[in-house]
């Protein structure tokens, strides 16, 4: 059992060393953290600004990478096209939201206690809920075409939301309990902070004290805050190192191999006996599991949820986020949200601050007053104006190229064509020898089941 | 002994397709429910009525627009994700249009303003006094070109996105479609502004009160403009399809491309056409949906795409008359479910309808009947 499936044994030097995939991941992150600090030094950022923006860029990397390693559990290893994944995301954090909050014992209006259980708890239920509405999803759909179960999965992520904002669901008593979804207002997450929690757990909640207090030498005033986004963006990144190790376990197991096996041919793999439905049933169950940490992840810190932020349009930056990495690969993916969340997510934002800085006029309130200027007098400065205020717009229709883009140019990724083989055993010719490898023989026992 | 025939039949489709069962026993519960509620006074003929008719509105809309995406969902083989924004194209310049004209191309207000379909509240339909009874060239001018900007729009994406991928499968197409959807949508929104407006003169539309019990079902002209250019355009579409050598080329296409072009059939002329149907279609759709409901909102055509997908998968990929037909179903489901459900319930219900559908008959109702 060869656990490095990829042909590590190319030339030496720093060719080999750019061939190892954590190497590839941790060259894209220390060049877009220096690019972001450079432009903040540039800017003549404060510490406690540059400190916030790293924080805040660290925290996307984090989630992207998360939800595109799920994905790609799904798209990249099973040829699994789900565009539900908001569905997933919200099921998890709705799940602990329910099961942590404070209980609430008399009904009052237009709030919604919870059960008051343990953080953890809620959320490896809310990770299992996730993972049930996945078997849900799966056990009537996998029979389906790709593109009818995308259809179905992006429907259920709509009745998901519907049924979020629905007044019927607004509160109700439950075991004694006054729970409820919240409706249109959502919830207000009123556990211990995750991180106080998760310090406290590991009886580190004073030495954490102790490194804010550290933290007053740069930061004058009330460090807390910025150090404790930093902190959970390290937390963050600390789960992608989970999700990569999990999944590229996965990815070469024996259960890997059928699956990439399904991706490649499903008809030739049933034929060899395996019972494709209940691997694909199982790989998308364990992908929503992860969507759904994902999400309770993303929100847990966001202080309230509300229905409307699971719309379709995160799923789609997930996508967007797999497809530039390159989905069959677990590097491609964490790359690929790293890349989304630095140019395409917060890069435009971050670029809007940039140019506040310098141009500080009032932007035109709508396209109109914008254009007249440029038609009438030739002046583009009205428009260029109101382009920058239009950041949060544009930056959509940006994505949306680059998808376009990525289709046309860059099917397989920004990194070529990545996906795993397959098979345990090297199939294509070896680099030097010349003479191809034995497909058939000589491995017999290692790539059964 | 033909009962007991029938008997037996009925016992193995329970036994072979519990699902299908279960659901045929809960429609007909629903609809017993209502017609027991008719004749008890429990539910009024007009509120009842009231509902269907405004599900029928709705579903000539989503069958309209349905039948553009179920034929380039056949021909060209991929679920395209930014038909919804099509719509929603074709609604905004078709208004623009109308603003334009009931604005006296800037006598009563700004012209840009106008052309911008009052973007930040500057002008509103109301305020021009706009409704087919009041300005009809305006309108009819605004559905025409709503319809030849959506086929312009079709084409020029065709040719510069979807045309380099023909044959590169469904999924690479639909993810495609998806980025589409996104600059299309977006770019609407940074021209025309993020807002919903008003767009007609709603209290000044001659309607009228048909008594239905003790009650009123209420129609309007606009209503009635809706059920025109709807049906007008379904039966032109029908006609082309059946008397021309074209819908006979679509079925081809649409059935194995490789040895359609090997017959001779053009398959880049069909494809054109394909859009240049659909496109139109869509693109008056977008104009009428807007007219019907009086408002407009840069998300209403991809607030409706999942609908009509909906409409499309059931009504059988690839034939027009399921998507008519599929439309009508999802629209009148969609309001009539308020009579059982919450109101914030009407759009789950149909998906739930669509997601039903997929399971049980993923073929569709009018499988097999593709194009015509």
């Amino acid at each position: 059992m060869s656990a490095e499936a990829s042909p590590d044994e190319g030339p030496p030097g720093l060719r080999a060393l750019w061939d190892r995939d954590v190497v590839k991941i941790a060259a894209l992150l220390v060049g877009i953290y220096a690019l972001y600090l450079v432009v903040g030094v540039l800017l003549d950022y404060s510490i406690r600004g540059q400190i916030n923006s790293i924080a805040s860029l660290t925290f996307y990397i984090g989630v992207f990478a998360l939800l595109a390693l799920a994905l790609n559990l799904q798209w990249g290893y099973t040829g699994l096209f789900n565009i539900g994944i908001v569905g997933f995301m919200a099921v998890g954090i709705y799940t602990t939201a329910v099961l942590t909050k404070q209980p609430m014992l008399v009904a009052e209006t237009g709030r919604a206690g919870g059960f008051g259980l343990p953080l953890w708890l809620g959320i490896l239920v809310g990770m299992g809920v996730a993972a049930l509405l996945g078997l849900l999803v799966a056990l009537p759909a996998l029979r389906l075409r790709a593109d009818y179960l995308a259809i179905v999965t992006i429907a259920m992520s709509e009745i998901l939301r519907f049924t979020f904002l629905s007044n019927t669901f607004e509160q109700f008593t439950l075991f004694g309990h006054v729970v409820g979804l919240g409706g249109g207002s959502g919830l207000i997450l009123d556990f211990t902070p995750p991180l106080q929690a998760l310090f406290t757990a590991l009886g580190l909640w004073h030495a954490y004290l102790g490194l804010v207090d550290g933290f007053g030498a740069v930061i004058p005033n009330n460090p807390k805050p910025v150090v404790d986004a930093l902190a959970y963006g390290v937390l963050i990144l600390v789960f992608v190192a989970g999700y990569y190790w999990l999944l590229r376990r996965t990815g070469n197991s024996p259960f890997g191999r059928v699956l990439k096996a399904i991706r490649e041919d499903e008809t030739a793999t049933r034929a060899l006996g395996k019972d494709t439905d209940v691997f694909k049933t199982k790989a998308f169950m364990l992908g929503c599991a992860l969507m759904g940490l994902a999400g309770i992840l993303w929100y847990m810190t966001s202080g309230a949820i509300t229905p409307n932020t699971y719309k379709p349009r995160l799923t789609f930056f997930v996508w967007i986020a797999l497809i530039i990495g390159g989905a069959g690969s677990n590097t491609g993916a964490v790359m690929g949200g790293a890349i989304f969340a630095a140019f395409l997510f917060e890069g435009p934002l971050f670029l809007q601050n940039v140019i506040s800085q310098f141009v500080q006029v009032e932007a035109p309130p709508s396209f109109g007053p914008a254009v007249a200027p440029l038609i009438a007098h030739a002046n583009p400065v009205p428009f260029l104006l109101f382009t920058v205020a239009s950041v949060r717009q544009l930056q959509l229709v940006i994505m949306g190229l680059v998808l376009i883009w990525l289709m046309h140019n860059r099917p397989d990724g920004l990194l070529g064509h990545r996906k795993e083989p397959a098979s345990s055993v090297p199939l294509a010719r070896r680099p030097g020898g010349g003479e191809p490898t034995a497909a058939d023989g000589g491995r017999g026992g290692s790539n059964r089941e | 002994m033909a009962e007991t025939a029938q008997l037996a039949r009925a016992g193995s489709f329970v036994r072979e397709r519990p699902l299908s069962a279960f659901i045929l026993v809960v429609a007909v519960i629903l609809l017993l429910d209502l017609v027991t509620g008719l004749a008890t006074g429990r539910y009024q003929p007009a509120f009842i009525a009231t509902y269907v008719w405004d599900g029928l509105m709705r579903g000539l809309v989503i069958g309209l627009a349905g039948i553009g995406l179920s034929m380039t969902y056949s021909i060209l083989g991929f679920a395209n994700f930014s038909h919804g924004d099509y719509i929603t194209a074709g609604a905004f310049i078709g208004w623009a249009t109308t603003y334009a004209i009931a604005g006296g191309f800037g006598a009563r207000a700004d012209i840009g303003s106008l052309l911008l379909v009052g973007a930040g509240g500057s002008v509103f339909g109301g305020a021009l006094g706009i409704n087919v009874a009041n300005t009809p060239f305006a309108v009819i001018a605004g559905l025409v070109v709503a319809g030849v900007f959506v086929i312009a729009l079709a084409l020029f994406v065709d040719r510069f996105v979807y045309k380099p991928l023909r044959g590169s499968g469904g999924i690479t197409l639909l993810i495609t479609s998806i980025g589409v959807a996104f600059a299309l949508r977006y770019l609407i929104q940074f021209v025309f502004g993020p807002s919903t407006r008003g767009t007609t003169a709603s209290g000044t539309v001659p309607s009228l009160a048909i008594p239905l019990g003790s009650g009123f079902l209420k129609v309007d002209a606009h209503d009635l403009t809706l059920l025109v250019v709807s049906v007008g355009l379904m039966l032109g579409v029908h006609l082309l399809l059946q008397r021309t050598k074209l819908g006979k080329a679509m079925r081809a296409m649409a059935d194995n491309q490789d040895l359609a072009r090997i017959t001779g059939i053009p398959s880049e002329r069909v494809i054109r056409s394909t859009w240049i149907i659909g496109g139109g279609l869509t693109g008056v759709a977008g104009y009428v949906f807007v007219l019907w409901k009086g408002t407009i909102g840069f998300n209403d055509g991809w607030l409706l795409l999942l609908l009509i997908f909906a409409a499309v998968i059931l009504g059988g990929i690839g034939s027009i008359y399921g998507a008519i037909v599929g439309g009508l179903v999802i629209g009148i489901t969609a309001s009539l479910s308020v009579v059982w459900l919450p109101t914030g319930f009407a759009r789950a219900a149909a998906f739930f309808v669509m997601i039903v559908i997929l399971l049980v008959r993923p073929q569709g109702i009018f499988a097999g009947r593709e194009t015509a």
